[in-house]
């Protein structure tokens, strides 16, 4: 646990280091005080631009979904013990995705109808697992397998929606594949900032029964959970986090994923480690996001997606082999 | 803590009335009937299958009756909240799960969970709590190790640690000794015994081991498909009559040379 304090602080200082540099560098690069000036109500007119209107956007709503991500995974991973049974792996967020695009390509939806539908579709998904996967109990390994079967599903549907629709701009495509912040709006970062507003009490009431659901069912019970309800809150919140981050910038490939395990290798000793994962999810996303703009050199920008996918996959292998190391160590 | 300041527990009833126990439609458990006594160490044995685990879920809540009811104090205990059971009855399932890298400590902690409320933090008596259980299984110098690089004895004792910082005047266990080597058995129940002793801590158990189960026990409940062959004292419970109709063991019954408690001798299928 005394790792904790010193894992959030360093993170922190990391994720506020990768915010001030994605605002300050691009195509103009301010020099810090110049960025210190106008993120404090000075600067003239044309940084007051840049900064305010085209970076600290997409910045903000970068961190904001990066919680909503990373919770998310740190939920499902704990409440399903299973590394595995993140909602981009078992398609929650491709339920989400479908939902999404198909208020917006099929039905012209437009504002808050985007995000809600995507809670929807992530919602059915959810719930269609949960029933699929239950023989008078919970499985994790067969909630995950049912999920990754649905999880090619959803993109097979979004595949096919998007080639149905007509939708020109492969950029937007691959955002609704993969993920990307390239449309962030004070729009987006208002229907995040509520959603979490709304959302984060609820993790931290519910936290406290994830940690002894982590015990099984049977001592949680014994301990006084009423496993059902809370798992059926746990994976509501969850699914609420993934979802409408999901309905803003896509599935931003692997974030969920990979957060949280990282976060517990920093942290150590078998917590539900919940702020730290969300601090690597933003740390991760931040950093994926700078590389996608300015490291990619290509004529179009590269979706951020694109790039935490380029850090999740190795990820994934390599925790996988040192975890069956240890495994076969205990 | 010295043993002069721990209080004595405040008593307890505990008793099924008329419970019917079913898992996927089958009822493993019907129409059985049994008080717990206060203060006591109850062990139900029987042979395999015979519904002795699932009495105990039924007696600890996790198992709703299909009819019947299983009373604490007077009251269904399917109508009191699910926390408040949890500061008067313990349960260790036969197979708890320890999150990966958890520490002892942090583990033992997670027992205190029944006494802490929605903004309510850790207090004192949480610390005291924890430091007690570890002391009394022996696991304090466990204490920050982490639970993957213990073996099975001294993981035992941690989730026996785990369930004495619940802090319950009721502690049911099922088969807390199961994949134990004898002396880690001894160990176990030895701090069972001694938490009975000290504290007046009620225990309920499932014991495979009929020798173990007669030495440790005030209270026999013999159990053979889904009822109650008979309950007792070891001396009045362990007969060649009964190992027979419970076990279909033909078998002798001496005198342990140890405890004095009845002993199985096997000598053949009956």
């Amino acid at each position: 646990m005394s790792r904790t304090p010193r894992v959030i602080l360093s993170l922190s200082v990391v994720a506020v280091a990768l915010a001030l540099i994605s605002i300050a560098v691009g195509a103009y690069t301010l020099s810090l005080p110049d960025l210190m000036a106008t993120l404090f109500g000075g600067g003239t007119p044309s940084d007051r631009f840049i900064v305010l209107k085209l970076r600290l956007p997409r910045v903000l709503l970068a961190v904001l979904v990066s919680i909503g991500f990373g919770l998310a995974g740190a939920l499902f991973q704990s409440l399903l013990r299973n590394a595995l049974a993140s909602p981009d792996i078992i398609g929650i967020s491709g339920g989400a995705s479908v939902a999404a695009v198909l208020s917006l390509l099929v039905f012209g939806a437009t504002g808050l109808v985007v995000p809600l539908s995507a809670l929807l579709g992530a919602l059915v998904v959810a719930f269609t697992i949960y029933l699929l996967s239950w023989r008078s109990g919970m499985n994790g390994m067969r909630f995950v397998l049912i999920g990754v079967g649905i999880a090619f599903m959803a993109q097979a549907v979004l595949g096919y929606l998007i080639t149905r629709g007509d939708v020109r701009d492969a950029q937007q495509a691959l955002v609704w594949m993969v993920g990307g912040l390239g449309g962030s709006s004070w729009g987006d970062i208002l229907i995040m900032a509520v959603s979490l507003a709304v959302l984060l009490p609820a993790v931290v009431v519910l936290a406290a029964k994830l940690r002894m659901l982590q015990l099984g069912d049977d001592l949680a019970a014994g301990l006084g959970v009423s496993v059902q309800r809370s798992r059926l809150a746990l994976i509501v919140v969850a699914v609420a986090l993934v979802a409408i981050a999901t309905a803003l910038v896509g599935p931003l490939a692997f974030v969920a994923f990979v957060s949280a395990p990282i976060a517990r290798r920093l942290v150590g000793g078998g917590g539900l480690a919940l702020v730290p994962s969300a601090l690597v999810a933003i740390v991760l996303v931040l950093g994926s996001d700078f590389v996608a703009q300015h490291l990619i050199a290509t004529g179009a920008q590269v979706p951020t997606g694109i790039v935490t996918g380029i850090v999740g996959a190795p990820y994934l292998l390599w925790l996988i082999s040192t975890t069956n190391r240890e495994g076969r160590a205990s | 803590m010295t043993q002069a300041d721990v209080p004595r527990r405040p008593a307890h009833e505990l008793r099924a009335d008329s419970v019917t126990l079913n898992y996927g439609g089958r009822d493993i458990v019907s129409n059985l009937s049994v008080t717990i006594p206060d203060g006591k160490v109850t062990v139900i044995v029987g042979a395999n299958a015979c519904g002795k685990s699932t009495l105990l879920r039924g007696l600890s809540r996790l198992l709703r009756p299909a009819s019947g009811h299983v009373m604490l104090d007077g009251r269904d205990i399917h109508s009191v909240p699910s926390k408040e059971v949890a500061r008067v009855v313990g349960i260790l399932p036969q197979s708890p799960i320890a999150p990966e890298g958890i520490t002892v400590r942090d583990l033992v902690a997670r027992g205190r969970y029944p006494h802490q409320g929605w903004f309510q933090q850790w207090s004192a008596a949480d610390d005291a709590a924890v430091e007690h259980a570890l002391v009394a299984t022996d696991t304090a110098e466990l204490a920050s190790r982490r639970i993957e690089e213990l073996s099975g004895g001294q993981r035992q004792r941690v989730w026996i640690a785990m369930a004495l910082s619940q802090d319950p005047d009721i502690l049911l266990l099922d088969e807390p000794t199961t994949f134990l080597d004898v002396r880690h058995q001894l160990d176990a129940l030895d701090v069972l015994a001694a938490l009975n002793r000290e504290r007046g801590t009620t225990i309920v158990m499932v014991l495979h081991e009929l020798n173990l189960a007669a030495r440790y026990a005030d209270h026999m409940v013999l159990m053979g498909e889904g009822q109650i062959i008979a309950e007792g004292t070891p001396a009045e419970v362990v007969t060649a009559a009964r190992m027979r109709e419970a076990f279909g063991l033909e078998a002798q019954i001496i005198s342990d040379p140890v405890s004095h408690s009845p002993m199985v001798i096997p000598v053949g299928r009956a």
